[in-house]
């Protein structure tokens, strides 16, 4: 018995060991999400391609769509938008969500990098984005026909994010699978 | 020849210091500059308040919300582009008269728990909040086992015992040699 006690500080340390492992695996900076299943929220914002019309959560009600929040000053943003496009190219509505930027640079990005948006909303001073608990761009909602958020990608969505994360709940609520290529 | 030494000595003392005059000179913008920083930074601190007495409160939720960007940085320490929004908002929300509670359960319904310094005891919590008192018993039950308990003196007058009679033995042996 005594000498089984002997164990105890290696049975201790095999323990904590094993914890720190699986903690490995985690990415600290992925914050869980406080929206996931959450109507998405309310807002009535300027839309970015003219000033005078507003936009709400109206403009999408009904309808299974992404709401990907970009910006010009977002690096990743850039790395992000090809895939965009193809989605876009295969039916997937996306709605913009232009973050904290200045409105003729977010223009002229759409012109010379194409424009995958149904619309977008122009966040000036990132109300909205503080309503989702927006802590980094790119970020991206997949929000269904009934306005619930179903799932939120913090970070770039790229081939991979989006077969991992997206197609299979996209296929569920929609029926239809549009696939990214190689080249995203 | 006295005049002639006190001339040298105001001489010498002049092509000491004018050159570490200058270099002083040069040098002190930088200490300007140095101050000068400290006090934009104090100035990007300054938050006004239609009641003074908002103001302990902002600071105290400040300091215990975290910055959802940086990881280990409350609201109060960070420059990010989103702590400097979300120090607005609670300022705007202190404003609107919520009460701390409220502006917390406001940021924990959009950033998740993780803003909180000072999480909640639930589920997901009580092993943080409870593991520290658990290890201050272990700690204190070993600072008794060692320091406090009764030496176990009936078994070590038994050893005695045996040990004396073996050595008994031993010594017999040595003498009848």
């Amino acid at each position: 018995m005594n000498r089984l006690a002997l164990f105890l500080p290696l049975a201790l340390f095999a323990g904590l060991s094993l914890v720190l492992l699986l903690g490995l695996d985690k990415d600290p900076t992925e914050l869980p999400s406080a929206l996931v299943g959450e109507p998405f929220p309310e807002f009535s914002l300027p839309a970015l391609q003219d000033a005078e019309s507003l936009v709400s959560t109206e403009d999408f009600k009904g309808e299974v769509v992404l709401v990907n929040v970009w910006a010009t000053w977002c690096f990743a943003c850039r790395i992000e938008h090809p895939s965009l496009n193809a989605l876009a190219e295969q039916g997937v509505k996306i709605v913009g969500l232009n973050y904290k930027d200045k409105r003729k640079a977010a223009k002229l990005w759409l012109l010379e990098r194409g424009n995958p948006y149904v619309f977008n909303i122009f966040d000036d001073d990132g109300s909205l984005g503080i309503d989702l608990g927006v802590y980094g761009a790119p970020e991206t909602y997949l929000v269904d026909a009934q306005g619930l958020i179903r799932h939120r990608r913090v970070g770039v969505v790229d081939k991979r994010v989006w077969h991992a994360e997206f197609a299979a709940l996209y296929l569920e609520l929609t029926g239809t699978a549009p696939a990214l290529g190689g080249a995203q | 020849m006295k005049r002639s030494w006190s001339f040298m000595k105001k001489r010498s003392w002049l092509t000491i210091t004018r050159p570490l005059g200058l270099f002083m000179a040069r040098r002190s913008w930088l200490l300007i500059l140095l101050f000068q920083t400290n006090l934009l930074l104090a100035n990007a601190e300054v938050v006004e308040f239609s009641d003074e007495s908002l103001r302990p409160r902002y600071q105290q939720l400040v300091e215990e919300l975290r910055c959802p960007k940086c990881q280990n940085q409350n609201l109060a320490d960070s420059n990010s582009p989103i702590s400097n929004d979300l120090r607005e908002q609670v300022q705007r929300l202190l404003e609107e008269d919520l009460s701390d509670q409220e502006i917390k359960d406001y940021l924990v319904a959009r950033y998740s728990e993780f803003i909180l310094y000072r999480p909640e005891v639930n589920q997901a919590t009580w092993l943080l909040w409870g593991s520290p008192m658990v290890f201050l018993l272990i700690g204190l039950l070993i600072v008794y086992r060692l320091y406090f308990k009764p030496k176990d003196s009936v078994a070590e007058s038994q050893i005695n015992q045996q040990d004396q009679q073996r050595l008994d033995s031993l010594l017999a042996n040595k003498e009848e040699r």
